[in-house]
């Protein structure tokens, strides 16, 4: 076959998407978590560009790009968080770390 | 040829999708993760996407994942420890998971109409040249915001991850 | 399907010299150090030591393949093929040469052009960290995962300079192609249309920039602290033996040669003065000469067994020197032979350096990424980039 129906982009992002989801939810370790957002924003990019195909516009790229770049900006930062209270706490399981006490 | 293409790496894509979700050890589930934004790289170069695809390679695979291995590396906390689940949550879970799925799968396909189709080639408005007219006329403003952006996430990661000085 | 078997056809004949000249890669270096270090170097096996190449693949692929106690076996198989396959990915958007006609079919000296070609080869590039870093992870060894971590960071901090001195001379191209990068570099035949000459700001600068970071981002001295054997333990590479190790050494060379055969400032195939002039008969006067001296060697030998090896090399190069005169091969022999000229010329210089200079210390090494040459790169860009917008 020679041409795939848009739609099928835009299930395959929200299953990732739902995926990411479902990983946020019930996965315990702190780095997990943060790889389920990024997974998120991968399903979400991909719906950009699905519609950005549609309207034959950059705009979608455009966006795709921008959620990059602030994807990349709050792996560093929150990274450098998990790092943090891994030296406080040196524990990466969320539900021990929930009192602000020591 | 698309649709084998597309077929191939959607699939790749859902399964280091799952494998993120339920692996242990972080370290498998960075190396899946970057499975998958390597599958939807090949995804934005079929639908014209071709300085997206380029830039998810170098930015997302290349450094944000790097940055996530050796924070995996460094901290070396190990695989999550299975602590107590219900017995219930464990039966019903993964079923509950594929019913929300199926249900997602079922309303896009019946709300997005199947008219329009994606060949390769169709959409010559992704290369470089296009993204980076837009980029500096129609969305400097957003540009030039991003690079503040950046900017104070370095500071705020250099400031928190530095040695405290005593 | 034309297109398919004449694909294939070009990728066997670039997979089999890239592998036979990355061999001799390595017995290039080793003789050239030993050189500098007024020592012959491998002499014995085979006439001045030629074969010591197939000796040393014999050895490494017949070596006992170790594998460290509670080592992860996926990542730990994974990462040398990781580390070779982006690096020959990248080989196959290298123009070699310009358009040529092999028996009746036009096709470019090149396997395919993307037109991006450029950013491909920096996302390859970037996916070879992994191959670094997952092998000192797996190798369950503290001092690989020091030398694991180290060399990661190291790469993807020299990696920003690469980009920013990759995105200079581009400015003056004004493509991302490879291909069409190298045209725009042959407007006048000379080398002053080379990107490094060329336009309102001579690229000297980002020449540099890119030369450096090039060492850093294949690992080679001076910046070869993760792997150095009187550090941590030879680094990323300590548990690895046998074939794998050769998988290191060969992502390792094909790095090398292609960061040397970077076609941005050196004009690709492009003849340094137009063909009109005489620059076709270069490579006959090169090689003629090198016959010369070999033959003049041969009859009064320094050594025993240079009595019937010299003399016979000296044939092979004048015979060499005939061939370049023939005008049947001369249309796709003379780029290729500046091309492979040039790449020739930039990995000496690879090997010089490492048998001249010393070795960084990993915070010297970060400091001169991150406090001088990032921003030298910046301000080169921000350069190029007025003196292109205000000459045009």
């Amino acid at each position: 076959m020679n041409a795939v129906p848009l739609s099928w982009y835009l299930t395959l992002s929200a299953v990732l998407f739902a995926l990411g989801v479902a990983g946020f939810l019930f996965r315990r370790n702190i780095i997990t978590v943060f790889m389920s957002i990024e997974l998120m924003l991968n399903a979400v990019n991909l719906s950009f560009i699905a519609f950005s195909y549609q309207l034959k516009q950059v705009s979608g790229h455009i966006l795709a790009f921008f959620v990059m770049v602030v994807a990349a900006a709050e792996a560093a930062v929150g990274l450098a968080i998990i790092l943090t209270v891994f030296k406080n706490r040196a524990t990466l399981n969320i539900d021990d770390i929930n009192s602000m006490k020591n | 040829m698309d649709g084998i293409l597309f077929l191939i790496f959607a699939v790749v894509a859902v399964l280091c999708g799952i494998n993120v979700v339920v692996q242990t050890h972080p370290i498998s589930s960075a190396i899946s993760l970057i499975g998958v934004m390597g599958s939807l790289a090949v995804l934005y170069l079929l639908l014209g996407a071709e300085f997206l695809a380029v830039a998810q390679v170098i930015v997302y695979a290349g450094a944000v994942m790097v940055l996530f291995v050796f924070v995996i590396m460094l901290l070396n906390a190990g695989a999550e420890a299975r602590k107590g689940r219900s017995f219930m949550v464990q039966l019903l879970g993964v079923p509950l998971l594929v019913a929300l799925l199926g249900l997602l799968a079922y309303f896009v396909q019946r709300l997005f109409p199947q008219t329009v189709l994606v060949q390769f080639g169709k959409f010559t408005g992704g290369g470089a040249r296009e993204v980076g007219r837009a980029l500096f006329t129609t969305y400097l403003l957003p540009f030039e915001v991003t690079s503040v952006l950046i900017l104070i996430a370095i500071l705020g990661a250099i400031v928190l991850a530095r040695k405290e000085l005593e | 399907m034309e297109f398919i078997v004449i694909s294939l056809i070009k990728a066997a004949v670039v997979l089999a010299v890239l592998l036979t000249t990355l061999a001799y890669l390595q017995w290039v270096e080793r003789k050239v150090i030993a050189h500098i270090q007024v020592r012959p170097g491998p002499y014995r096996v085979g006439p001045h030591g030629l074969l010591q190449p197939l000796a040393d693949v014999i050895k490494l692929i017949t070596k006992e393949d170790l594998m460290p106690p509670h080592a992860s076996k996926l990542l730990f198989v994974a990462a040398p093929f990781i580390s070779v396959t982006t690096a020959l990915i990248s080989i196959s958007v290298i123009p070699f040469g310009p358009a040529i006609t092999v028996a009746g079919h036009r096709t470019w000296m090149q396997l395919t052009d993307l037109s991006m070609g450029v950013l491909f080869v920096l996302a390859v590039s970037s996916m070879g960290v992994y191959g670094i870093a997952l092998a000192g992870w797996a190798s369950n060894n503290k001092y690989a995962l020091l030398g694991g971590l180290r060399s990661s960071a190291q790469m993807i901090s020299y990696e920003l300079p690469l980009s920013l001195a990759i995105a200079s001379p581009l400015l003056l191209s004004n493509t991302l192609s490879l291909r069409e990068l190298v045209e725009s570099q042959s407007a006048t035949g000379s080398v002053l249309s080379w990107n490094i000459l060329h336009g309102p700001f001579p690229q000297i600068f980002s020449f540099v920039i890119f030369l450096i970071s090039a060492f850093a981002e294949t690992n080679r001295i001076p910046f070869d602290l993760p792997e150095a054997e009187n550090e941590l333990v030879a680094g990323y590479h300590t548990e690895y033996s046998g074939f794998k190790f050769a998988m290191f050494y060969l992502g390792e060379y094909v790095g090398v040669t292609l960061n040397s055969a970077m076609l941005l400032f050196l004009g690709g195939w492009v003849a340094p003065w137009p063909a009109a002039y005489g620059s076709g008969l270069v490579p006959t006067l090169l090689f003629a000469a090198a016959g010369v001296i070999a033959l003049s060697h041969g009859l009064r030998p320094a050594r025993r067994r240079d009595r019937y090896s010299l003399p016979v090399f000296g044939i092979v190069f004048l015979a060499i020197a005939v061939l370049f005169l023939l005008p049947v091969v001369q249309g796709w022999l003379l780029p290729l032979f500046w091309f492979l000229a040039k790449t020739g010329a930039l990995l000496f210089t690879f090997i010089w350096v490492r048998g001249t200079l010393p070795r960084f210390r990993y915070d010297q090494l970060m400091g001169f990424a991150w406090k001088f040459l990032f921003p030298i790169a910046v301000v080169n860009l921000l350069v190029t980039g007025l003196l292109v917008a205000w000459f045009s």
